[in-house]
This record gives structure tokens, C-alpha cells and sequence, in this order.
């Protein structure tokens, strides 16, 4: 799937430039583009590097285990596959709660390595329905306090810049559930006994 | 609450320094096995980042973004809602830098408070930048097949859009 968007993505790009005389902006776009990847890597080495380093301590103390015990009312019904791996269910929760509080350059650090964690237990080239799951809860974003919007709207001279908290926390947790329920309908649509699936 | 905001980040760190320490974790020494991993992750990460901002970049600098925005306009008159809003809804799950420039630019032409700028800020933050989150996640570990991924994922989207429309009309 991957390969077919990222084909569909570059080879509809060159044809598009080719047909309205953009290919001179699509040239110069290539390597600013991998250009800007590399300083996009550096740049959240810094925070990866730290959160990994925090999320260590966070888990050689027990304070993750602690959060996992915490939130297994949710995280068990969610990710049923991984009630006995408590070290688990805490990296989970740890990116879970980076999202809902609005530390996206948290987040995504806890969040790799607890997929990283999800794939060792089931090797091989297919997701497992926990790992999709847990993807496409990150794809949504749910927040308490969009912080950056406030911050942007505030600088646009808005009256309310949290005016639209409301708002946010149903669309947010309207998508939210919308993709969790789609993840546990297809789940059972496309499990076809192939590979591991509940590891 | 901007207060909350700047404080959560603080807090959260000192907790998580302050609990392992007064566990008798070798609070120094547990950082820097984490962070050492964080390298690897990120030198591991950089062919998925460079292959898919180079990708999200051509597509942008060729006009196709304009074509697909161009595309999704006569919707937004259906839905009786201004036609700038439809490349936002196109950009959010692509490019997360190019819609939050787009949302800024949208919030300083109509206002944060009209119905419009309102829209963009609540569509803005309820959806992540899908395709980065789905090619980060999945480049992270061996898994090659997303199977219903995506289609989960942009349904996700879809939802926000609508009810980012819904509810500022409703409450707006």
C-alpha cells in the first residue's frame, strides 16, 4: 500500500508539472525536499533523544508500569492482546497521554517505541491489529489543550483564542471514535488466519 | 491556561526525574541508555523521512495539491461554507507544516473569530498529519503491509472535517 501511494505520489507529480510547465519547480522541489527531511531529522533528534532518555527512567522506576495499572481499564479494551505485557501498556500509555496533553514532540518518540515493542513480539512483515490500532489513534488527534491554535489564534487577534475548546474536544473525540470503531470492524474483515494477528 | 500549557511540560519531567530518583534509579545512567536508543531510531527514520517529505515537496511544487483543492471547491458551495477551507481539509492529512501556514494565513484574511477562521482552527487541531504519522509509525518497525491503515485513518479525517463544520455552526 505504502509503495503504491508514495509511486501514485511521484509519478503524478511529474506528469502534473508536465502539463502545466511547472517542471523547472518541480526539479528545485526534489532535493529541497530530502533537504528538508535531513534538517527535520536533526531537529527531532534532540527531542527523541530526550524523551527516550525520559521514558527510560520513567520505566526503570516503575512509574509507566504504575500508569499502565492506571489506565488497564481502558488500555485492556483496547489493546486486548497486551494485558500481560505490562512494560508494554506502559509505553502506550506514556505516548497516549504525551498526545492528550499536546506534546507532539513527545508523543512520537514514545510512540515508535512502543510500535517497536508491539513488532518484537510478532515479527515478520504484518502489522498486528494492536499495532494498526495504535497508528490510527495517532493519526487522530485528540488534545486537551491545543496550546499551538491558542497560541496561533492569540497572535491573529482573536477574542477567544480557547473560544473553541468545545468545538475541538468533539470533532477530535468524534474522529477519535470514528477510527477506533472502523479499526474493530475491519479487524475482523481482514483477519484471514495469515501471519500474526493477536501477538 | 496558557500557563497549564507551559507548565505541563516542566512538570511531567520533573516528575519523571524526581519518582525514579527517589527509587534509587540511577537517574543519569537510565537517560543515557533511552537516549542512545533514541539515536538509533532517528538515524533509522531518516531514508522513511527523506523519501516522504521528498514526495509530500514534489507534490506541492508540481500544482497536483492545487488540482486536488480545486477539486474538493465545489463541495465546500454544497456545504455553503467558504471555498478557501477546502485545501486545508486536502492539506491536513498530507503536510503539516503546509496547513498550519495555510491555517495562519486563513485566520489573518478572515479574522480568528469569524465562522470561517473558527472553522480552520477547530479543523486545524482535531486531525493529526495522517500520512506522517501512518509512514513514521510503520518505518519504525518491519511490518511492510498497512492492510486497512489508511482507510481507517481517513475516515478519521472525514469525521473531523464534518463535525469541525457542525459544530461551529451549531455553537458558532
Amino acid at each position: 500500500m505504502i509503495n503504491v501511494i508514495w509511486f501514485g505520489m511521484i509519478a503524478l507529480s511529474v506528469l502534473c508539472a508536465g502539463a502545466n510547465g511547472r517542471l523547472s519547480q518541480l526539479s528545485s522541489g526534489v532535493m529541497e525536499g530530502a533537504g528538508d527531511a535531513v534538517e527535520l531529522s536533526l531537529s527531532l533528534l534532540g527531542s527523541m533523544c530526550a524523551w527516550l532518555g525520559f521514558l527510560r527512567i520513567a520505566e526503570d522506576s516503575g512509574l509507566t508500569q504504575l500508569l499502565a495499572k492506571g489506565f488497564s481499564p481502558i488500555i485492556d479494551r483496547l489493546f486486548p492482546d497486551y494485558k500481560d505485557a505490562p512494560e508494554l501498556k506502559g509505553k502506550i500509555c506514556m505516548n497516549l497521554s504525551a498526545n492528550l496533553l499536546g506534546l507532539g514532540n513527545a508523543a512520537t518518540p514514545l510512540g515508535l517505541s512502543a510500535m517497536k515493542a508491539m513488532a518484537e513480539r510478532a515479527p515478520g512483515s504484518l502489522p498486528t491489529r494492536g499495532m494498526i490500532l495504535f497508528v490510527a489513534i495517532n493519526t487522530a488527534s485528540l488534545q486537551l489543550l491545543p496550546i499551538n491554535m491558542a497560541a496561533m489564534r492569540a497572535s491573529c487577534g482573536s477574542a477567544s483564542p480557547f473560544g473553541i475548546l468545545p468545538e475541538i474536544w468533539v470533532s477530535s473525540l468524534g474522529s477519535l471514535v470514528v477510527v477506533v470503531l472502523a479499526c474493530k470492524i475491519l479487524e475482523k474483515k481482514y483477519f484471514d488466519g495469515v501471519g500474526p494477528w493477536n501477538r | 491556561m496558557e500557563q497549564v500549557g507551559a507548565a505541563a511540560l516542566p512538570v511531567i519531567v520533573g516528575l519523571i526525574v524526581l519518582f525514579g530518583f527517589f527509587k534509587g534509579v540511577d537517574v543519569f545512567d537510565s537517560f543515557l541508555a533511552g537516549a542512545k536508543e533514541g539515536l538509533h531510531t532517528s538515524m533509522n527514520l531518516l531514508p522513511t523521512l527523506i523519501g516522504l517529505i521528498m514526495a509530500v515537496t514534489m507534490v506541492r511544487a508540481s500544482g497536483l495539491l492545487d488540482l486536488l483543492c480545486a477539486l474538493a471547491e465545489p463541495l465546500t458551495q454544497a456545504v455553503g461554507v467558504s471555498p478557501e477551507l477546502a485545501p486545508l481539509a486536502v492539506l491536513r492529512p498530507i503536510s503539516g507544516s503546509g496547513s498550519s501556514a495555510y491555517t495562519l494565513s486563513l485566520l489573518q484574511r478572515f479574522g480568528p473569530d469569524s465562522p470561517t477562521g473558527k472553522i480552520a482552527s477547530v479543523l486545524a487541531s482535531s486531525t493529526e498529519t495522517t500520512f506522517y504519522a501512518v509512514t513514521v509509525y510503520f518505518g519504525a518497525c518491519q511490518a511492510k503491509k498497512l492492510r486497512y491503515t489508511i482507510p481507517a485513518a481517513l475516515l478519521g479525517d472525514m469525521t473531523a472535517v464534518v463535525l469541525s463544520v457542525l459544530t461551529v455552526r451549531l455553537w458558532g
